[in-house]
């Protein structure tokens, strides 16, 4: 995946080890930070995302909890709020629905509950599963009911150098961030300096300039919306790729600029459509633009993720079935044009650990 | 017996919590306050007691009936009074009302309207005292519902597991909301639980304000000496007002005026007059007095929040 960064050395980490050096950079500089989770001390480590961490840094500020993700969620907006910088890690992202109450009720309203007197600065990584019979329970992608929230930031990096920018970013913000990660994402690759860097809140990432159509894509679909773009070559179709890596707040004017320049746009969410973070793209775009555009969705199948192979694969769009969408907005739904390629090679050949 | 001034204290705390919230009940019908109250009138032995026991950078963490240990504890009524009326001035701009009280410079942490919720974030409080070693010991108030919420026992396991500094207070009045305890759970077995999961337990009974403060006082201490984890106390204690408003709910059939008389009759401000000289607490009423009517005329006079304040404070 290319970026932007200049970094000579041309460094290569996959993502979860650029995770992990954001950890452990701001664990260095602030010794506020800490480390929380199930698991997260474990031989497994998350990963390998906190690999090494708690031989570093002790025991106190890296350990395992119980099984409690209400609980330790409420403890860590206590943490906070008494001046650390807890980041609390859960395996699957289906986990935190057992905290709702504290991420909904308590971190995204403290702040404004209290007229601006308690900040609280957490952040929360989970990870969206998939494929090799994730099933309906270790597969969700919850980042649009995240987004509805106000007091909350969302973010949902696509790459390991936006990986570390964004980590370091939600560690440094005074604010409960939701950091959302993708499991099919571990194996992913990309230069990332260094030295610490943040990514700036509220900025999309242009993947790739185009001219015909704006593609975006959410989370593990900026991946299959760059694959599709590469395909769209084949039949002379521009498309400009844009990763929000940030959904809330969201980069609206990257994204105008984008469909004002190509009129048309098609948002592929790793995630439901309906109230769904497309949904909010979409609306926002058609408030916002002078003339008509042609606008499009892609995500999820409006059911429960099911965990057999064959109806997995339904499930879920790729860089094929966003190809012909995006080709058909182009030259019209009587363009009958396929790839040959289906994408998604990490899903179809994942085969855990889970 | 304890020190004569801290039978003043007591009182003075006591007395502060009583005439804020009679006052309250009393203009209520005027609908200046225009959000809900829970009052804690017959409860306030339990935030006098325990509040006498702390130092002024020790953290307390309440309920959406809070009232009395936001004040106890050192929380400026002026700025309460005036978030009960929706005033800038108020200790969380108007925008938090009765039910989210905050004064962090004198240690109250923000209460909340769900029950159980600060549990854990007192919890994570204390956390963070031992793992900076501030020396602060942490004091959650919660009513015996929130002794039903999973929140509770997760917190309770956690604390004790990691030996944090921390004093859970139960106020057990009997009722979540208008549900009795023995409809909730199995037995009346609150300390036992709580032993089970390795927090040091025990009740005590009759709203009695120096048992309290004694007993409390006791377990803070072995807290903050480090010879002891953390503690939970069962403090028995009765609502005398309904569970939300400014009245009394006898007429919904529930309870009775029968079951609040023994409480009323042994009314802890009345009990600690009788101890202290008639011209110390002239003194004392006329002091506190002055300050309720002076909360209340700076809430009355206090501005509203600007229009733009509705978008301020979202994101820091």
């Amino acid at each position: 995946m290319s970026t932007d960064n200049t970094d000579t050395n041309q460094r290569i980490l996959t993502y979860p080890e650029a995770v992990r050096e954001a950890t452990l950079q701001e664990m260095e500089r602030d010794d506020g930070v800490i480390v929380m989770g199930i698991g997260v001390d474990d031989p497994k480590a998350i990963y390998g995302t906190t690999a090494g961490l708690q031989e570093r840094f002790g025991e106190d500020r890296v350990f395992d909890t119980p099984l409690s993700e209400d609980g330790m969620t409420g403890m860590a907006i206590g943490a906070a709020q008494m001046g650390l910088r807890p980041i609390h890690v859960h395996i699957r992202m289906d986990f935190v629905l057992l905290a709702m109450n504290q991420l909904i009720n308590v971190a995204a309203k403290n702040l404004y509950t209290f007229g601006g007197a308690a900040p609280v600065p957490i952040v929360v990584r989970s990870y969206i599963g998939r494929s090799w019979g994730q099933g309906p329970q270790h597969s969700q992608a919850l980042h649009s009911m995240f987004m509805h929230v106000p007091g909350l930031r969302v973010v949902a990096p696509s790459n390991p150098y936006d990986a570390k920018g964004a980590l370091i970013a939600s560690i440094r913000d005074n604010n409960p961030v939701m950091f959302v990660e993708h499991r099919l994402l571990s194996d992913s690759t990309s230069h990332v300096p260094e030295e610490p860097y943040a990514l700036p809140f509220g900025k999309a990432r242009v993947q790739q300039q185009g001219s015909d159509i704006t593609i975006i894509g959410i989370s593990y679909m900026a991946v299959e919306a760059y694959r599709a773009a590469q395909y769209l070559k084949e039949v002379g179709v521009s498309a400009e790729v844009i990763d929000p890596v940030s959904l809330s707040p969201l980069d609206l004017e990257t994204i105008l600029a984008s469909v004002a320049k190509t009129g048309r746009l098609l948002v592929v969410d790793n995630g439901w459509l309906t109230c769904g973070a497309s949904a909010e793209i979409l609306a926002s775009v058609a408030e916002n633009v002078e003339s008509p555009v042609s606008l499009k969705r892609m995500g999820f199948a409006p059911v429960t993720c099911p965990t057999t192979p064959g109806l997995e694969q339904g499930f879920y769009p790729n860089a094929q079935t966003i190809a012909v969408m995006a080709n058909q907005m182009v030259q019209g739904k009587s363009a009958d044009w396929v790839p040959d390629e289906i994408g998604a090679t990490e899903a179809t050949e994942f085969r855990g650990p889970f | 017996m304890p020190d004569p001034e801290v039978i003043q204290d007591l009182y003075r705390s006591m007395l502060r919590i009583r005439g804020v919230e009679q006052r309250i009940s009393d203009i209520y019908w005027d609908d200046k306050i225009k959000s809900p109250v829970h009052l804690s009138i017959g409860q306030e032995a339990v935030a006098a007691g325990v509040c006498q026991t702390l130092e002024p950078k020790d953290v307390v963490f309440g309920t959406y009936r809070g009232h009395h240990v936001y004040l106890a504890k050192g929380g400026d009524m002026n700025a309460m009074v005036a978030e009960l009326y929706g005033k800038v001035t108020g200790c969380a701009r108007g925008k938090g009302g009765s039910m989210h009280l905050i004064d962090l410079e004198h240690g109250v942490s923000g209460t909340s309207a769900v029950v159980g919720t600060t549990i854990a974030n007192a919890v994570g409080a204390a956390y963070a005292s031992k793992l900076k070693k501030m020396g602060i010991v942490i004091v959650v108030f919660f009513g015996d519902g929130a002794v039903d919420e999973g929140v509770y026992h997760e917190s309770l396991n956690f604390a004790a597991l990691k030996n944090l500094p921390i004093v859970f207070i139960c106020e057990n009045n009997g009722y979540a909301v208008h549900s009795p305890i023995l409809s909730r759970r199995n037995s009346d077995n609150i300390c036992e639980h709580a032993r089970v999961y390795g927090v040091t337990a025990e009740r005590i009974e009759g709203n009695d304000v120096i048992a309290i403060n004694e007993r409390v006082g006791k377990a803070v201490a072995a807290i903050r000496s480090g010879e002891s984890g953390p503690h939970l106390l069962e403090i028995m204690t009765y609502r005398w007002m309904e569970h939300v408003g400014p009245g009394e709910d006898f007429n919904l059939g529930y309870r009775t005026p029968d079951e609040r008389a023994p409480w009323t009759d042994s009314d802890q401000i009345d009990g600690l007059r009788g101890q202290i000289a008639d011209d110390v607490v002239t003194r004392i009423d006329a002091e506190v007095l002055a300050e309720i009517d002076a909360a209340f005329e700076f809430a009355e006079n206090s501005p509203f929040p600007e229009p733009e304040e509705l978008y301020a404070h979202v994101y820091g």
